[in-house]
């Protein structure tokens, strides 16, 4: 059995003809499916490749452009922040001038209305004391021009004399 | 074992019954894989799509290596059907043959020199086809007489020992595989129970180098395909 298997060689398998069939065949079936796998499998997978190829390229180029966008919109809120900082500084800047200025003027009011009341005092007082002053001085006068008569009027002793003056003082600081 | 070949005459041709059922066989285990595996295409691939994918890029691989895309792009349905092909091909006479009355039905269809030779003048064809095609009738025909007018002789030879090479390297190394396969299982094997324990660990041995050794004569069958093309095609030759 086993010397019988070592004969080998093609002609003796094909015999003493060529399959010719099977050359035509095996052309036949393999242009058959080389067509059918192109048509079926190849042509679909190679088209989703391609797809996936060009997915990836637009994916990546979008990827860029919206990075390149993000990166010109990140710019532009720093330009705003800084912006808005320097804004912010000078309107301080400002309200603190104005605030000073403001102080200065309350201040400068402030002083200038108590000098002002002060004055107005000043004066009120000085012509109250000139009014007492002048109602004394009438009362003065009047007064030694009601001793006058009443030394006059009677002659008298100088005992009486200082009692009439006493009387008189008495009754002066009995009518103020 | 050497059994005899299920041979008929049909319309004044011999056909071999087991050589066709085996092509048809092998036609149909290729067509059904790439087909099933691209039925539901997703931009991101899953299962068998990136397994096709993978020989896709293989093939691409194989073609740029020997000439530039811009020629080789249309050859690569051509390398993917062929490494397809002849690897299941290779593949299918491995787990089991079939004898049916003194006569093998189920073998590799790339055991028969008939067939590889068949498959290599396609591929050289088609290589003269592409170079007439794409240099012009004088660019192909000047080919034969570079880089020296004296190697036009050699130049002839070469054309067919490339096609007698490319058939017979496939059928020597899968015959060959296959061969050493049956006498294991059919003859060591039924040589007592010595032989048959022998014959288990050796069989098992030897499927799994006639595996490595049929993807690999897959492999350069495909690679010399696209050499041979590359030969016509090319102009930097």
């Amino acid at each position: 059995m086993l010397t019988n298997s070592l004969v080998l060689g093609a002609a003796a398998e094909a015999g003493h003809h060529v399959n010719y069939g099977d050359i035509i065949f095996q052309l036949i079936m393999f242009i058959v499916l080389l067509a059918l796998l192109k048509k079926f499998a190849w042509g679909p997978l190679m088209g989703i490749m391609k797809q996936r190829e060009e997915h990836v390229v637009s994916e990546i180029s979008a990827a860029e452009s919206s990075r390149a966008e993000a990166k010109k919109l990140l710019e532009e809120q720093r330009n705003l922040l800084k912006e808005a900082r320097v804004e912010a500084q000078t309107l301080m800047e400002n309200a603190r001038k104005q605030g000073d200025l403001q102080r200065e003027e309350i201040v400068v009011a402030a002083r200038s209305e108590a000098e002002r009341i002060k004055e107005a005092a000043k004066l009120e007082i000085d012509q109250q004391k000139e009014k007492a002053v002048a109602a004394i001085r009438e009362q003065v006068a009047s007064l030694s021009v009601l001793i006058a008569s009443k030394v006059i009027e009677k002659e008298l002793t100088a005992q009486d004399q200082d009692q009439l003056i006493n009387e008189y003082l008495k009754e002066a600081g009995e009518g103020r | 074992m050497h059994h005899g070949a299920p041979e008929f005459e049909f319309m004044g041709l011999w056909f071999n019954g087991a050589n066709i059922l085996m092509i048809t066989i092998a036609s149909l285990v290729v067509f059904l894989i790439a087909v099933l595996s691209t039925r539901r295409l997703a931009m991101k691939p899953t299962g068998m799509q990136n397994f096709l994918e993978w020989v896709l890029d293989f093939v691409k691989g194989i073609i740029n290596s020997t000439m530039d895309w811009k020629e080789g792009g249309r050859f690569h349905v051509l390398g993917l059907t062929l490494i397809m092909y002849v690897f299941v091909s290779n593949m299918l006479g491995l787990p089991f043959s079939i004898v049916i009355d003194e006569k093998l039905w189920w073998k590799s269809p790339t055991a028969d020199p008939v067939i590889t030779l068949t498959l290599a003048c396609l591929v050289v064809g088609l290589s003269h086809f592409y170079g007439v095609k794409l240099k012009g009738a004088k660019g192909y025909g000047e080919g034969f007489f570079q880089p020296m007018k004296f190697l036009f002789p050699l130049k002839i030879i070469e054309e067919f020992a490339n096609t007698l090479t490319l058939g017979l390297r496939l059928y020597g190394n899968i015959y060959a595989g296959e061969l050493l396969l049956s006498l294991l299982a059919a003859g060591l094997a039924h040589q007592g129970i010595a032989g048959m324990i022998a014959a288990i660990p050796l069989t098992l041995v030897w499927q799994g180098f006639s595996v490595f050794v049929g993807s690999i004569q897959a492999y350069i069958f495909t690679m010399l395909t696209m050499v041979y093309l590359s030969h016509k095609v090319s102009h930097d030759h």
